[in-house]
């Protein structure tokens, strides 16, 4: 066992852990952030994806032990005073998606790429997907979500 | 999934994770994790202990001094891809970066990991063979031509470490690859580069390693143009069949990425 501490969403945290805990476990089982989902379990799918340290990860491919010290983000720490963020509201405006399972990785995913991009073409925005999959929506309306997030997060 | 037990310790210095290894026969460097991480996961892989050096700044950094170009081993596939210094002395290297997996793999992912697992499918080892690398480790210097010993295998030594990886400007180079749509990961790549000594072509993805096709230096060597190779093949016989790709196909695939190559090395120097 060892003892883990990190700020997730803002909020110190610690637990004691065995060493093999997968940083998405640590999130949904000890911190009941049941947000970030698991889909593959085999690094491909995207739907657990957090930022660590600013940087979209996958938290099935990275232990809770090497977040020690880091700050965490999860798609329960967007929204702000009851607020949805705006690539969250994007999603909602734009529907982009249908059963929502993959939709908290690609939110995530589309935060950080805005980050590192600023307002984002179409083929720009598929290619920052590339960790994403998504089994509903074609990807369609996905990318017209982030596109429009990625504008009007430019623009203000 | 849940992988073994293992202990976490983490490298306050690369003279630290030495000594870890040296006395931990059965642990494992952590870089990235994107390889290792999946493994154990699946129970293919069950180090005593996992001793990370993704934190080391020392190992950490991209260098350029003149025509020199030094990589850090745990510098991320994203730091690579996004350096104005490796954007504009080996515009194939960042180009090579920024199309390995993911952002989320290239978020974390290290060129030390890449090159000391040697994935056959794995990007660096293409450029590093092509590019005539040098791998400096914790106790020396590794000719490209010298570390790839074939499937997942290389020249390191058990508590070895890479610690950096020096190129040179070449004088000009390309790199193409025919990604599986799924993992990105390449089903044949070739990178064609002219540096001081001559022509060198290496393929990653299509065989049980990396490897350098004579036929195609040559053909360069008189010719530095995508017809010069258009019509060279590699022989099938050899090449990894797979759901993906069967041999023949990847054969294929590696005159025409080689075709493609040469084009970016000429119109685009790489980018
Ligand atoms: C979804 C997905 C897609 C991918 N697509 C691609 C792709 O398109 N192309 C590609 O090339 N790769 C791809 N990869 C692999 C990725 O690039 C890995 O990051 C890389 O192969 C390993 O680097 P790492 O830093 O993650 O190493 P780790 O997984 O941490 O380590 C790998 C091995 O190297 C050893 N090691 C690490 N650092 C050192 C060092 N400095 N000295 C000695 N030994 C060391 C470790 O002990 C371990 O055995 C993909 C991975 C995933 C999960
Ligand atoms: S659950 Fe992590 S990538 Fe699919
Ligand atoms: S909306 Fe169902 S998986 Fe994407």
């Amino acid at each position: 066992m060892t003892t883990v501490s990190m700020t997730v969403n803002g909020k110190p945290v610690s637990a004691d852990i065995e060493d093999r805990t997968l940083l998405v476990y640590f999130l949904r089982e000890n911190l009941r952030l049941t947000g970030t989902h698991i889909g593959c379990d085999t690094s491909q799918c995207g739907a657990c994806m957090v930022h660590v340290d600013g940087r979209a990860v996958k938290a099935c491919s990275m232990f809770a032990v090497q977040a020690e010290g880091a700050e965490v983000t999860t798609i329960e720490g967007l929204a702000k005073d009851g607020k949805l963020h705006p690539v969250q509201e994007a999603f909602r405006e734009n529907h982009g998606l249908q059963c929502g399972f993959c939709t908290p990785g690609m939110i995530m995913t589309a935060v950080a790429a805005i980050k590192r991009h600023g307002a984002m073409d179409r083929e720009t925005i598929r290619h920052e997907l590339e960790g994403n999959i998504c089994r509903c929506t074609g990807y369609h309306n996905i990318v017209s979500s982030i596109e429009d997030a990625s504008k009007k997060m430019s623009a203000a | 999934m849940i992988p073994y037990q293992f202990e976490y310790k983490r490298a306050k210095s690369l003279g630290d994770a030495q000594a870890m290894l040296a006395k931990n026969p059965d642990a494992k460097l952590l870089a990235g994790g994107q390889t290792l991480i999946p493994t154990m996961k699946m129970r293919l892989a069950n180090p005593s202990a996992l001793i990370d050096i993704s934190k080391l700044a020392e190992l950490s950094f991209i260098r350029v001094e003149g025509d020199a170009l030094t990589i850090g081993a745990a510098t991320t596939h994203g730091a690579i891809a996004a350096s104005a210094d490796v954007r504009r002395v080996l515009p194939s290297l960042a180009h090579m970066a920024a199309h390995i997996g993911d952002p989320a793999v290239r978020a974390v992912g290290t060129m030390g990991g890449s090159l000391a697992n040697n994935d056959p499918a794995a990007d660096y080892p293409a450029a590093a063979l092509a590019l005539n690398a040098t791998i400096k480790t914790t106790t020396r210097e590794i000719a490209a031509d010298d570390f790839f010993t074939g499937m997942f295998s290389t020249a390191l030594e058990d508590g070895e470490i890479i610690t950096q990886i020096a190129f040179r400007k070449p004088r000009r180079s390309g790199y193409q690859k025919f990604a599986n749509p799924a993992s990105r990961y390449p089903m044949a790549g070739v990178f064609v580069a002219q540096i001081d000594d001559g022509i060198r072509v290496a393929v990653t993805g299509a065989g049980p390693g990396v490897f350098r096709v004579e036929a195609m230096e040559a053909a360069l060597t008189k010719s530095f143009t995508p017809d010069a190779v258009a019509s060279i093949a590699v022989a099938s016989a050899n090449l990894n069949s797979d759901i993906h790709a069967s041999a023949e196909y990847r054969a294929h695939l590696v005159t025409v990425m080689a075709k493609r190559a040469v084009e970016h090395a000429v119109a685009h120097d790489g980018h």
